[in-house]
């Protein structure tokens, strides 16, 4: 066992660089310039190269890369550009935030379609299967920045029953989830967050329960007696590795993928980070984020296989 | 592990099931402003802000003052400038490279420190010279093209500063507006590190800092020892929260979460009345025009630059924008003192397709470089899609190359000499000096790169002009020249002129006293938050 987790950690160190180098060339490869955001439009060669000097984008580019990922290294990510900040702050600071929404919005679609889904496949090709299928494809298929908005106008503006925007009068330096006050301004955000991964998770177990229902064995169980309590028992235990690592997948694309709600709800995680660096050119931050939003994914895939083993041990022999 | 888990499951289920909470609580003791800015993140707060000109309203001119400021007591009449912590600014008779200023007695910045000369020498310095210890790079390049004529500043006596000029620039005075003045004591308690200052900044201004989360929001409190007595905030606390989404805004004004939102889309508005929302507009000094290429391509003749200023139907522009703007056919509004009589450039199809044909470019195929969005660009997308169809009625075929903002502010920056392929760039401008608003389009020396020329046009006539402005110390006389600059330009077709903004803002019906000056800066100062009317 040990030795497969290091083989795979091992296989995650290469994808980690990989993806370092990668983003690090599509950023310069993407029009204007990170130094527009502190020049006036007016501003001499002079100034010019006093800053990028400052800033130390006077390097050639792989010079640039080489020292930037010695500092990361070290956990050194730079100067945000536009804040003046060190980026490892930025990054974290808001890394934070996107784990409470992203988390929590796994968790709500996990507890909830993982029981829908169970429950569809034992009623197979009944109404309750069709309605929850059809729920799950609404989820997959809905925009979640239109639902986020909608969820606004409906809750916040027209019930005003929640807040629409922010982390509530304390901010995210004292957020917690269990303080009704600053959960309230969650609530909207992981809804929202929650509707892909919510249908995504409750397809996935109901064709990975259904198809175990299905089996030889089962009916083996059901022939000597075994109640169906246990003879879905059985089932869920066989599918969980599938609905484990489809889970993990989703964590990994809501960590990344969360630019729009969190930018409709003005919620300070990485997602409006990395707006504000996209649209101010914040080289160092837009490559900071980047670099540890890549990390948290590699490494939640790396859970994932390891919980899967974990589970179903047949995996590893695979 | 399993208790983390758990836990979480428990707050994912909580949420699940959340139901109904109330709006959020507000501070019993105190009346506070909230304002939901435009902006992705909160402004510098260590001076010279950051984020245009949106920093300097919601964040410089709270923490700090300048030696002069802006007064924004009218709504009626532009902005102009009075006396800030200088009571008195002239031009020393004998050296017209010397500006002298007279400073405010018994000003205090917030940590108690004295405002005097040595604080304004010891400010330009921070700005001006990178062998100081209080330099500091970020803001010396933001200020570089309002300080690059200062050769030094000269404490006189306590209360008088002298600061002298390269060559003579009568209109210097003006920069000294957007100059705030730091605490030398702050700054040094932080030990110099501008990264500690920003954490316990000091100014002169009418709030003080009091907290700030990155990102989220700053919250400032009302100096009630502020020297502008009719200035001192009527509510306790000033609270600043960036919020970059339009629809977020007009969604948080609505649900109660803000008291003050910048910027509601035009679509929002009808909404934000019905809520008994107050939106307000006024005239300010913006130009959203187009920079022609005076060098590549058919913009090089000046019929072809009038026939697309004749094919525009700016009322319709209007029309599409609910009413918010002004039309354009000049690059100052008409309310600025610098308008004069220019050449109107009244809707006219037939007009523009005959100076096509007359200019041989029938049909007149050019390409402008646009962006999806960006400070001052209005509703861009949409007002480029109509620029477009009117121009091709009138005998255009207009090809919209479509970037975002950064992407054009490099267009723009690197010229027309990088950037032949485009005819004109749209970037919005503000107009609040002649250097910024007029000038910087018209002068040879400020050809891109160098400067904001983009599309390098010339005028000889101008040229003189401008070097007589900058010599002529009588303003009456120096305002007759600037108007002259504006109206032959104008004369030149030296843009494509479409609107100015009207910056509409929305505003909670519990909060009253907010005028809306024509300026791009606004005080809030006078803002009663009657928090029973909510």
């Amino acid at each position: 066992m040990w030795l497969y987790v290091a083989r795979r950690i091992l296989y995650a160190v290469p994808i980690a660089l990989g993806v370092t180098v990668f983003c690090f060339a599509l950023v310069y490869l993407a029009p204007g310039n990170p130094l527009q955001l502190l020049l006036p439009p007016d501003a001499s060669a002079e100034v010019v190269e006093l800053i990028k000097k400052t800033y130390g984008f006077d390097k050639p580019i792989p010079v640039q890369y080489a020292t930037w990922l010695g500092r990361a290294l070290t956990g050194d990510l730079g100067v945000s550009i536009a804040t003046n900040r060190p980026v490892i702050g930025e990054v974290l600071g808001a890394l934070s935030n996107t784990i409470i929404l992203s988390l929590s919005a796994v968790m709500l679609a996990f507890s909830l379609a993982f029981t829908l889904g169970v429950v569809a496949a034992y009623f197979n090709g009944r109404w309750v299967d069709r309605t929850v299928t059809g729920f799950s494809i609404v989820g997959v298929s809905v925009p979640n920045y239109w639902l986020g908005m909608v969820l606004i106008i409906v809750f916040a503006v027209n019930m005003n029953w929640l807040p629409a925007t922010g982390m509530g009068t304390k901010g995210s330096e004292s957020f917690s989830l269990f303080d009704w006050e600053q959960l309230k301004h969650a609530i909207l955000p992981v809804v929202t967050m929650s509707m892909i991964p919510l249908g995504i998770i409750m397809r996935t177990t109901r064709s990975a329960v259904a198809e175990v229902l299905n089996h030889d064995f089962v009916q083996t169980l059901r022939a000597k007696g075994l109640g169906e309590g246990a003879v879905v028992r059985h089932a869920v235990r066989n599918a969980l590795p599938s609905v484990l690592a489809v889970m993990g997948l989703q964590f990994g694309y809501l960590m990344g993928g969360s630019i729009l709600v969190e930018t409709i709800f003005t919620w300070p995680g990485t997602g409006f980070l990395l707006n504000k660096a996209i649209l101010t050119r914040d080289i160092p931050v837009l490559q900071g984020t980047i670099l540890v939003l890549a990390l948290i994914f590699v490494a939640t895939n790396l859970v994932v296989d390891l919980v899967q083993t974990a589970v179903d041990p047949r995996i590893k022999r695979a | 592990m399993k208790t983390r888990w758990g836990r979480l499951m428990a707050a994912g289920l909580a949420l699940g099931l959340g139901t109904a909470g109330a709006a959020l609580p507000g501070r019993a003791a105190e009346t506070t402003l909230r304002v939901a800015m435009t902006a992705g993140d909160i402004p510098d707060v260590t001076g010279q802000p950051d984020q245009g000109f949106e920093g300097y309203r919601f964040v410089g001119y709270s923490i700090y003052d300048a030696l002069l400021k802006w007064d924004l007591t009218k709504s009626d009449v532009e902005a102009s400038l009075k006396p800030g912590l200088a009571t008195k600014w002239y031009v020393d008779p004998a050296d017209t490279k010397r500006w002298i200023f007279e400073l405010r007695p018994d000003v205090k910045f917030h940590d108690g420190c004295p405002f005097n000369a040595d604080t304004v020498v010891w400010n330009v310095q921070r700005l001006t010279d990178n062998t100081v210890p209080q330099f500091v790079a970020k803001q010396f390049a933001a200020m570089r093209t309002r300080t690059v004529n200062i050769d030094r500043a000269e404490k006189i006596d306590d209360l008088k500063v002298a600061i002298v000029m390269k060559e003579p620039d009568s209109l210097f005075y003006i920069q000294m507006s957007f100059w705030m003045m730091v605490s030398k004591c702050q700054f040094e308690k932080a030990g110099g590190d501008n990264a500690k200052y920003a954490l316990m900044p000091s100014g002169t201004g009418p709030y003080k800092f009091d907290k700030f989360v990155p990102r989220e929001r700053l919250e400032l409190v009302k100096n009630a020892d502020y020297w502008d007595k009719p200035r001192i905030p009527k509510h306790d606390r000033l609270v600043l929260i960036p919020m970059p989404e339009a629809t977020t805004r007009a969604a948080a004004l609505l649900a109660g979460q803000v008291d003050f939102i910048e910027a509601p889309s035009p679509d929002t508005v009808p909404r934000l009345k019905q809520a008994g929302m107050n939106v307000l507009t006024n005239a300010y000094p913006h130009n959203w025009a187009y920079q022609p290429n005076f060098v590549d391509g058919p913009f090089k003749d000046k019929r072809v630059r009038q026939a697309a200023n004749y094919a525009l139907n700016r009322a319709d522009m209007k029309e599409m924008l609910g009413g918010f703007m002004i039309e354009g056919f000049a690059t100052v509004p008409p309310n600025s003192a610098w308008y004069g009589n220019p050449k109107k450039y009244e809707y006219d199809t037939k007009k523009a397709t005959a100076l096509l044909k007359e200019a041989g470019c029938y049909p007149c195929e050019v390409t402008f470089a646009i962006s999806t969005s960006g400070s001052g660009q209005m509703q861009p997308l949409p007002m480029n899609e109509l620029v477009k169809a009117q121009l091709e009625e009138a005998g255009f075929k207009v090809k919209l190359e479509v970037m975002d903002w950064n992407a054009l502010l490099d267009v723009t920056f690197k010229g027309r000499e990088k950037f032949p392929q485009y005819h004109a760039v749209n970037v919005s401008r503000a107009t609040q000096d002649p250097f910024s608003g007029i000038f910087r389009f018209a002068m040879k020396s400020q050809n891109a790169p160098a400067g904001g020329n983009w599309g390098w046009y010339y005028n000889a006539e101008i040229e003189d002009l401008i070097k007589k402005i900058y010599t002529t110390f009588d303003e009456t006389e120096r305002n007759k020249m600037i108007i002259k600059v504006h109206e032959i330009m104008n004369e030149d077709a030296a843009m494509i002129w479409v609107a100015h903004d009207v910056n509409p803002r929305a505003l909670s019906p519990k909060l009253k006293g907010f005028v809306q000056a024509q300026s791009w800066f606004q005080d809030l100062t006078p803002i009663v938050v009657n928090d029973k009317t909510n």
